[in-house]
């Protein structure tokens, strides 16, 4: 079902007699896989507003995110919660759009210091899984009127209702950037800059850890002032390695595309993405490395990091699997060290804090775990409470978020 | 303004409903007398005033789970309150409430630099946030003007702002986790020291839901190391909408400062009386504040005076020290002070596209006119939230009416320029009735269904945010 205006949404929502699967670009099949017919917002497409002097823009659901991009760039303006393209580490096709880079909160490295995508988003449309057309918040920056809808659509996966139309905070690009880098350190270390870097008053908008254990921070803004950061923060941080450091702008966005993309766990069969309190990062690390100890050449996993430790990414290929099935009973396969490692690591979160989501996977793997975080009870029950509100019928991707 | 009939059932047990108090609380903790239950008759809206039934002041989020059972059980309306400093009647009282205080739950639970958070009590003031981690050169960066008063408690109800969320955001943008306490007395965490939810974003629904989902007792706010430097630069011009357009050019042109900050004539003869700031004769003028470096400063300011200059600008004094710079926020930060000094006002609070500026300052001086009531303008215009300020004269029968009148329609006026009703203060009692012209009735029961979720009693701060005829048949259900 593919449908081209909001009006045309609302009836095929309303006149839908079993479950539905929310596609935008369809480059994602993940989530708890989700039966269904495909409703398509490919067809909601435009752009509708844009301001730049107002720093907003206005779209349709459906519009490729390449869209919105260019028509920034020709003003010199971006998203700057520089949202991810999976299609690297997926290996899907098609067109990301605006609604599902909404619909799933995401942000790249820059959201340690402007925010996450529901920072940016400042109103929605949408319809919700009665047929309902509702509306929240609006085009400006400060809203306060009423309950806060945008922040709950943001990252609801579709769960709640279809987004027809989206409002973002843009900002302007910056003139230009520099990556400093440090090679070979531990995670211990890496923590420890990054959090030294993040702390410092020079504005890293990004601080990640490559799975070849190189750290990078980078530094934005104008070229004096940038050129003066890269030499503080140089200074700041060689007492933990010796710095390099990447004042080509081209070469410096490069790097942060790959981080943004983790174009590095490409090639890997499951990969799972925690977020954490960054000085758990070690801890995690060691634990997720050791977890194997008692057998000899027990796996060793690609972790890359991201948000200055607060994003960890995880990536296991069938090998590495089907030894982390050793530590349970049975026959080991990847599909069984599959699951081992899902649950393993959601529970160092609920242990910790945090929370870890399976976001490379079989379709078999995907619904033999929970794709995300356990919550509790109480968070689990209202969460509950608001899709019956929301979906009184229970079919908008019934099931995707477990 | 309207409020709906106290509960003569809840009124009549006013003894057995303290008594049930007292008994979860230490002594002292229950405030039941006539006279001292005034204390909490009104919010910083004081052009109306209710005393509660009674007031508690808890201790852990433990007594307030325990407060919040008995009156789940008994049927009685909960109004929580941090500071009351509330500019929307969003902590008013209704004759058969308790007033919930967590003035009291102040402490600093956790400071934690490597990871850039703090975890406090909620009744901890704003300023008292930054104050915790000054010494580690950290700041917490919403800043409304109240933060030497209010508390944390308000600031995550109303999602407040300040003159720096042009660059660091508003209170929701630097929340990272909850504790709470549901109607029903069911404590809870939402979030914590990690970014995002794993699930929906329970988080950013509770933020600025004024009190009615549940009642915050502890948050973790994201701390932030202080900028090198900052420095303010003032700008005069002859023209209102002068003024406007040059904050348009600014943003567009690329810098962020961390504020822009804009007062008309009014505001500005007015405080330069009141607080002697030396503020140029002038119908506008803007403050525009950078950070960084000095030679970071110099730069941005270079590009903003430049763009200054193509308005013609009667004056541009950029601070060339810390007491100059003092100098220069002095009057914007005393400029309701200075208005209260000579009238009675109310201050509104609608967001507008910036580029809208222009318009509606030319508009709200028309409706000035036509209600022959003197209106200040003063606000963080680099995101479009105004403060219209409304003078009037509260001994003069049917001025107060009178100003509302106008105060409602200059809130349409910011809603039909693309814009709402409240950009930081909160709708509370305020713009409880206007909500139907931002809102249709199908997005209002949307978010009426979210309160049913938390709250299906409607016993939490039940009488604010919605329209009274909508939420009519939820309370009436509940008593
Ligand atoms: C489980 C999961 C985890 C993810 N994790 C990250 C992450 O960690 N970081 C990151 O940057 N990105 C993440 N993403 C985001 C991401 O997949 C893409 O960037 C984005 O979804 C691409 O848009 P699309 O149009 O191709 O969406 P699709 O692949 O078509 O859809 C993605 C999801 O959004 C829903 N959706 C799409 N359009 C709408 C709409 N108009 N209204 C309501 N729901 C809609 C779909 O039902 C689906 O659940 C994640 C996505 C999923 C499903
Ligand atoms: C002079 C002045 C200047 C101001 N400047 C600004 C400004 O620049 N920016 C801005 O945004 N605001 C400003 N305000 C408005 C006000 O200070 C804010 O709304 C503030 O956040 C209120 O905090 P409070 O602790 O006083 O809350 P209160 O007034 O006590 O309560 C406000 C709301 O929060 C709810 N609430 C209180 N405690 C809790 C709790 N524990 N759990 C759940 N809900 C709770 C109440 O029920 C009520 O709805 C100003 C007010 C004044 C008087």
């Amino acid at each position: 079902m593919t449908v081209t205006t909001e009006q045309e949404l609302a009836e095929a929502v309303k006149g839908a007699t079993g479950p539905l699967h929310i596609c935008g670009g369809g480059t994602r099949d993940i989530g708890n896989p989700v039966v269904g017919d495909v409703l398509s917002t490919a067809g909601l497409n435009g752009i509708s507003l844009y301001e730049p002097g107002a720093l907003t823009i206005v779209a349709q659901a459906g519009t490729p995110v390449a869209d919105i991009e260019a028509a920034l760039e020709a003003e010199n303006q971006r998203l700057a919660f520089e949202p991810m393209d999976h299609r690297t580490l997926l290996g899907t096709t098609g067109k990301p759009t605006i609604g599902g880079i909404v619909a799933t909160n995401a942000s790249g490295p820059r959201r340690i210091s402007v925010g996450a995508c529901r920072d940016h988003l400042l109103g929605v449309r949408f319809v919700d899984g009665a047929g309902t057309t509702i509306k929240n918040g609006g085009r400006v920056m400060k809203n306060v009127t009423g309950y806060d809808l945008v922040k709950l659509m943001a990252g609801s996966y579709g769960t709640l209702g279809v987004l027809s139309e989206v409002s973002l905070k843009v900002l302007p690009r910056a003139e230009t950037q520099a990556t400093l880098c440090i090679f070979g350190l531990d995670e211990t270390t890496a923590a420890d800059a990054m959090s030294a870097a993040l702390g410092s008053p020079y504005e890293v908008s990004g601080a990640a850890w490559d799975v070849d254990r190189t750290m990078h921070l980078r530094l934005e803004g104008f070229e004096n002032s940038v050129n003066y950061r890269v030499g503080k923060l140089a200074d700041l941080i060689k007492s933990y390695g010796e710095v390099q450091i990447v004042d080509d702008p081209t070469a410096s966005e490069r790097i942060w595309v790959a981080i943004r993309n983790v174009d590095a766990l490409a090639g890997k069969d499951v990969v799972v993405r925690m977020s954490i309190q960054p000085s758990a990062l070690s801890e995690m690390h060691f634990a997720t490395r050791n977890m194997f100890v008692p057998y000899e050449n027990g796996p060793t996993f690609d972790i890359m990091t991201d948000w200055g430790g607060g994003l960890v990414w995880i990536g296991a290929d069938a090998n590495q699997l089907v030894d982390c099935a050793k530590v349970v009973d049975g026959e080991p396969s990847a599909e069984l060290g599959g699951q081992v490692l899902v649950e393993y690591l959601q529970s160092q979160c609920a242990f910790s804090g945090g929370h870890a989501t399976l976001i490379k996977g079989p379709g078999a793997l995907r619904n033999a775990v929970p794709v995300f975080q356990p919550e509790n009870p109480t968070v689990n029950m209202l969460s509950k409470g608001l899709r019956n509100k929301f979906d009184p019928r229970g079919i908008m991707n019934a099931g995707l978020m477990g | 303004m309207q409020m709906p009939t106290p509960n003569q059932n809840v009124l009549s047990r006013k003894a057995q409903i303290v008594e049930r108090l007292q008994g979860v609380l230490r002594d002292g903790a229950v405030i039941h007398s006539e006279s001292e239950v005034r204390a909490y008759e009104c919010d910083a809206l004081t052009a109306y005033k209710c005393p509660p039934l009674c007031a508690v002041l808890p201790t852990s989020t433990e007594e307030v789970a325990a407060v919040l059972k008995v009156c789940h059980e008994m049927g009685v309306p909960v109004v929580p309150r941090g500071s009351g400093t509330s500019l929307a009647g969003g902590a008013l009282p209704t004759a058969d409430c308790v007033i919930l205080g967590v003035a009291r739950l102040n402490s600093v639970l956790e400071t934690n630099y490597d990871d850039r958070y703090i975890r406090v009590q909620s009744g901890r003031t704003n300023l008292s946030v930054t104050g915790a981690v000054e010494a580690m050169d950290f700041f917490y960066a919403p800043d409304p003007s109240s933060q030497l008063a209010c508390a944390i408690a308000g600031n995550v109800a109303m999602n407040s702002g300040g003159a720096h969320c042009l660059k660091y955001g508003v209170t929701t943008n630097n929340l990272m986790g909850v504790k709470m306490v549901l109607m029903d007395g069911t404590i809870t965490e939402i979030g914590g020291a990690h970014l995002d939810a794993a699930g929906l974003d329970l988080l950013g629904l509770i933020c600025g839901s004024e009190g009615q989902l549940g009642v915050v007792t502890e948050a973790t706010l994201r701390i932030l190391r202080k900028p090198e430097g900052a420095r303010p630069v003032l700008m005069a011009f002859n023209d209102n909408e002068v003024a406007g357009a040059c904050v348009a050019d600014i943003i567009k042109a690329g810098v962020l400062p961390v504020a822009i900050e804009f007062m008309d004539r009014l505001c500005i003869e007015t405080t330069e009386n009141y607080a002697k700031a030396g503020y140029p004769d002038c119908e506008a003028l803007l403050i525009v504040e950078v950070e960084g470096a000095p030679e970071e400063i110099d730069e941005q300011l270079a590009l903003i005076k430049d763009i200054a200059l193509k308005h013609d600008p009667v004056e541009l004094r950029e601070a060339q020290d810390e007491e100059e710079a003092a100098r220069i926020w002095l009057g914007r930060k005393s400029a309701f002070g200075a208005i209260g000094q000579i009238s009675d006002y109310m201050c509104l609070d609608g967001t507008i596209p910036v580029s809208s500026l222009p318009m509606v300052l030319r508009r709200i001086g028309e409706l000035s006119d036509e209600f022959g009531l003197k209106v200040g303008n003063v606000f963080h215009a680099g995101d479009g939230n105004m403060h219209p300020l409304i003078c009037y004269d509260a001994n003069k029968p049917g001025d107060l009416e009178l100003c509302e009148a106008m105060g409602a329609e200059i809130l349409k006026l910011c809603v039909d320029a693309g814009g709402c009703l409240t950009g930081e203060h909160g709708v509370g009692i305020e713009k409880r009735d206007l909500m139907t012209h931002q809102y249709a009735q199908q997005d209002l029961d949307i978010q009426m269904a979210v309160k049913d979720v938390f709250d299906p009693e409607w016993l939490l701060n039940p009488a604010k945010v919605f329209p009274l005829d909508s939420s009519a048949s939820r309370r009436i259900a509940a008593e």
